[in-house]
């Protein structure tokens, strides 16, 4: 037989509701929710790319000496480990939100729902062709 | 006894406990048992007291909800023998709801933002009933076919890390049934409903975890319908800026956001 624990007060003739607190830490137990915060804190990595490609493009514009500056800043450690976990980051958030589209855009063709990966499809044909040009224009610059 | 397993169970007794606590009991592991099954097998072999809803059994009344190793799950629908390699199987009250009892859950607050939504048909303009009925063509029908396939288990609030820390937010479900009432074409009433899902504590509420979906039994994909609407309401915004006209006439006709 299982003792009071504890003498609980409640209001009689109504029963005394256990309501369970959330932990601040309820996104680390299951793989799920720890990859839902991930991609939520993969937004500060493809800001901090954002940033880093405009710092770029500033020493661009500044002449060959500000470029070489900038360059020789971009070979430290730290800031190549940075670009790194920002790459890998900015990966993540890019194929994620590419698999998620076909959730957010029921496209329909001739009154029927086309299949997911046709709605997604575009979103990586865009992504290599766009790549493909930067990259033609950097190489051959 | 051939094959067994451990079950712990969440107790919750209000006249006696402070908070819930876990109990262990030990049931035959048989091919064709589902958690349901473990329990009535408890409630009427080893512990008379044990509390927990259930009815129809066959995954249709969505009373049966627990969670089940951190999963929510349909008590009726989820087979004893995926877990034979575990040591145990927990067995809690979902998760997010106030307990009332054991594994029974208190759907006060789930049951009034489900009418919050206004899912009925909403249709003031005619045709008469005494008319005829509303036709619709398959292809209409098709448009919210599935989000009318929800049976309000509430398992997408127990995934829903968002019901957990705003007890405002309307939820998953009660989302999904919205957007099925908007999306058929005999409803004229997406415009009431947009006051209540148009706002922080509706649509804009959901963070897109997509866990709702993942867990729902019925495959009714709340995220999608919650995303398919945030899309919808931006756009009919975005149209409102740059064709007002256009707008008003949408929003007599469908809602803001009606698709
Ligand atoms: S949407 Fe799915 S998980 Fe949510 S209450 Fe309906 S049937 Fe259950
Ligand atoms: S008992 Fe009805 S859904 Fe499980």
């Amino acid at each position: 037989m299982q003792q009071p624990t504890k003498v609980p007060h409640y209001t009689k003739y109504h029963p005394r509701w256990f309501r369970p607190r959330v932990s601040v830490y309820w996104w680390l137990g299951q793989w799920q929710y720890l990859r839902f915060i991930l991609r939520e804190l993969s937004s500060v990595f493809v800001a901090l790319t954002v940033i880093m490609t405009l710092l770029e493009l500033r020493a661009v514009v500044q002449g060959p000496v500000a470029y070489a500056r900038f360059q020789h800043q971009l070979a430290k450690p730290g800031v190549i480990l940075i670009s790194l976990i920002s790459l890998f980051f900015v990966l993540f958030h890019t194929i994620t939100w590419f698999n998620l589209t076909p959730r957010a855009m029921a496209v329909k063709v001739a009154g029927k729902r086309i299949p997911e990966w046709l709605v997604a499809a575009p979103n990586y044909l865009i992504w290599i062709v766009v790549s493909g040009a930067i990259s033609l224009l950097i190489l051959r610059g | 006894m051939g094959e067994s397993i451990v079950l712990e169970i969440a107790r919750y007794s209000p006249e006696r406990d402070a908070e819930p606590h876990l109990e262990t009991y030990e049931v035959p592991l048989r091919k064709e048992w589902v958690v349901l099954d473990a329990l009535n097998h408890i409630k009427d072999k080893i512990d008379g007291s044990l509390t927990y809803r259930w009815s129809c059994r066959m995954g249709i009344c969505g009373s049966c909800g627990v969670m089940v190793n951190g999963e929510p799950k349909l008590g009726c629908a989820t087979f004893l023998s995926s877990y034979a390699g575990r040591k145990r199987v927990r067995v809690e009250p979902l998760r997010y709801f106030p307990i009332v009892r054991d594994l029974v859950t208190e759907l006060g607050d789930f049951l009034a933002k489900l009418k919050k939504v206004k899912p009925w048909l909403i249709r003031t303009d005619g045709p008469l009933l005494r008319e005829g009925e509303y036709l619709q063509t398959p292809e209409q029908l098709d448009d919210y076919r599935q989000l009318s396939m929800c049976i309000n288990c509430t398992l997408c609030y127990s995934a829903c890390p968002v019901v957990g820390l705003d007890a405002l937010f309307v939820g998953p479900a009660a989302i999904a049934l919205a957007q099925r009432y908007n999306k058929d074409s005999r409803d004229r009433g997406a415009k009431e409903r947009t006051l209540i899902l148009a706002h922080p504590d509706g649509i804009w509420g959901c963070t897109f975890v997509g866990e709702c979906t993942r867990v729902c039994p019925q495959h009714v994909d709340p995220a999608g319908a919650i995303q398919q609407y945030k899309v919808g309401s931006a756009l009919a915004w975005f149209e409102g800026l740059i064709m007002p006209k256009k707008r008003r006439k949408t929003e007599d006709r469908h809602g803001a956001a009606a698709d």
